[in-house]
């Protein structure tokens, strides 16, 4: 058996060293771009300007405004897309046959470029909120769905067998084996669904919108407010962080 | 007889076809609105226009051309980024992470950013399909890296190869099955990448024909494009895994 590896404290802050060396060797090199090339500083402007049009947008009502209505689609799409996909994997995972018939179309569809798609769902759902959130939902739906039938397909044969020999229901092995069974599977796709519906409601609200924060990232580029650009994007994509961190600590809670 | 019974994704097909006949009826009818829904035989019909108008098949060689070559950049680079990985533990030690979160983070967002930097340009398009893309390359060649049997290098050695040598003569051709998994889940999510933004962008191959069928309300036209493109993925998703089956140890 090999000796389990030993890390010395001074192996330990090296990489964390390096890491920093390298954001310093980074942001001197932004900087640098920024303060010495005038062609460069329309399209790289310093990180004061950043930091400045943060604080100035973080202080700003109609910020959070914008983010309350991508918060709104996003959780309206995972509700949408989640119940889905759970449904449909709780199905196909109990109905083997009809997972079996479902799953390579859902497999093979499921890395399909879906922004491509949006000019039908403004067509059926409207330029509204109706179209980002159908978006978000298609986004969402197709690793929620393939996490779900893996996991009902993995269950323990054991646990089924005991809720049989007890004369469960099948609303009672719905409840008391299935789903506390696919509970974590269940939540790893939620996880993978959340980034993607975040993404597809922010594209889509790039793409036409008047209001959330892909509105809001896409009207200071037009603008030419880069740094308030900037600023949007960095926000964004904290709350993406946050969100994955927040379903993450969730799913090692149940084991993960 | 039995090859249906026996593959089950075989019986959705009927199903297909009947939901297909239920569009077409619903159209026909009116129940549907043209300018929602369009009917399968007017998205067949309108098959020849997009290979003779909208030049279909230069469009897919433009969109293939940029998520190659944006892969091939992502070779170029991830692979010796990710042997580094594997070579000097300290940088895996403090990189991993970042390309781990770098993998998960939602890099599309960040198209203006690129259009600020690079203009509005097929460049610009290539650039960000290379930076999904040598993601999994990077990682996928550490753990490829990572993972040759050290009887294999022992063997190596003791034909007193050393260096540059023992890498390609043992190390690479022991880790290519697991390097081709990142080459491959890099050219997947290059081409999501390169059509999403060529759709939003309007520049390019295949996303800048639906977006431009869909700008001219061609209902009809717009779904053959979606259809294709859809269908493309699919087959290209396929024939990758069927490679990267063949180059996997027996």
């Amino acid at each position: 058996m090999a000796a389990p590896q030993v890390i010395t404290p001074a192996q330990r802050w090296h990489p964390q060293l390096l890491r920093l060396a390298t954001l310093v060797v980074l942001g001197l090199a932004w900087e640098t771009a920024s303060r010495f090339n005038s062609t460069l500083n329309l399209a790289m402007p310093s990180l004061l300007m950043i930091a400045k049009a943060l604080f100035a947008i973080l202080f700003d009502g109609k910020f959070y405004q914008h983010l309350g209505i991508t918060l709104w689609q996003v959780v309206a799409s995972m509700v949408v897309g989640g119940l889905a996909g759970v449904g449909l994997g709780l199905w196909g995972g109990l109905k083997r046959r009809f997972g079996q018939a479902i799953e390579p179309y859902v497999y093979y569809l499921a890395p399909t470029p879906k922004i491509i798609i949006l000019p039908v769902l403004i067509l059926m759902f409207g330029v509204g909120s109706g179209s980002k959130i159908a978006m978000g939902a298609l986004s969402c739906f197709f690793p929620i769905l393939l996490s779900t039938l893996a996991g009902v397909w993995q269950i323990n044969p054991v646990l089924i067998r005991v809720g049989r020999s007890f004369h469960l229901s099948n609303r009672q092995m719905l409840t008391l084996v299935y789903l506390p069974a696919v509970m974590r599977p269940v939540i790893t796709g939620v996880r993978l669904g959340l980034g993607m519906a975040i993404t597809g409601v922010l594209l889509s609200q790039i793409r036409l919108s008047n209001a959330g924060l892909g509105f809001l990232a896409i009207s200071a580029f037009q603008t030419f407010q880069v740094a308030d650009m900037y600023a949007i994007l960095i926000l964004v994509f904290a709350l993406a962080a946050l969100a994955n961190a927040g379903v993450a600590s969730v799913e090692r809670r149940l084991g993960g | 007889m039995k090859a249906w019974l026996h593959r089950p994704a075989l019986w959705v097909l009927p199903f297909l076809v009947l939901g297909l006949a239920a569009q077409e009826a619903g159209v026909r009818l009116g129940f549907i609105p043209q300018v929602m829904i369009a009917a399968p035989t007017a998205i067949l019909g309108k098959m020849p226009m997009l290979v003779a108008e909208e030049e279909l098949l230069e469009r897919i060689g433009l969109t293939f051309g940029l998520t190659f070559a944006a892969a091939a950049l992502a070779i170029l680079a991830g692979v010796p980024v990710g042997w580094a990985l594997h070579r000097f533990r300290l940088l895996n030690r403090a990189y991993e992470s970042w390309f781990v979160g770098l993998g998960a983070a939602p890099l599309i967002l960040l198209y203006p950013l690129f259009l600020v930097m690079f203009g509005r340009n097929l460049f610009t398009i290539t650039l960000m399909g290379f930076m999904v893309a040598v993601i999994p390359v990077v990682l996928k060649t550490r753990e490829g890296m990572d993972g040759v049997r050290p009887v294999l290098i022992a063997v190596g050695k003791s034909f007193k190869l050393s260096g540059l040598r023992l890498f390609w003569k043992v190390q690479f051709p022991a880790a290519v099955p697991v390097i081709f998994t990142g080459i491959r889940l890099g050219l997947i999510v290059s081409l999501i990448n390169i059509v999403a933004l060529e759709f939003l962008v309007n520049i390019g191959g295949l996303g800048r024909l639906i977006n431009d069928l869909a700008e001219r309300f061609e209902t009809a036209a717009m779904y053959g494009a979606i259809g294709f493109v859809v269908a493309i993925s699919v087959t290209f998703f396929v024939l990758t895994e069927r490679i990267e089956l063949w180059l996997r140890p027996k």
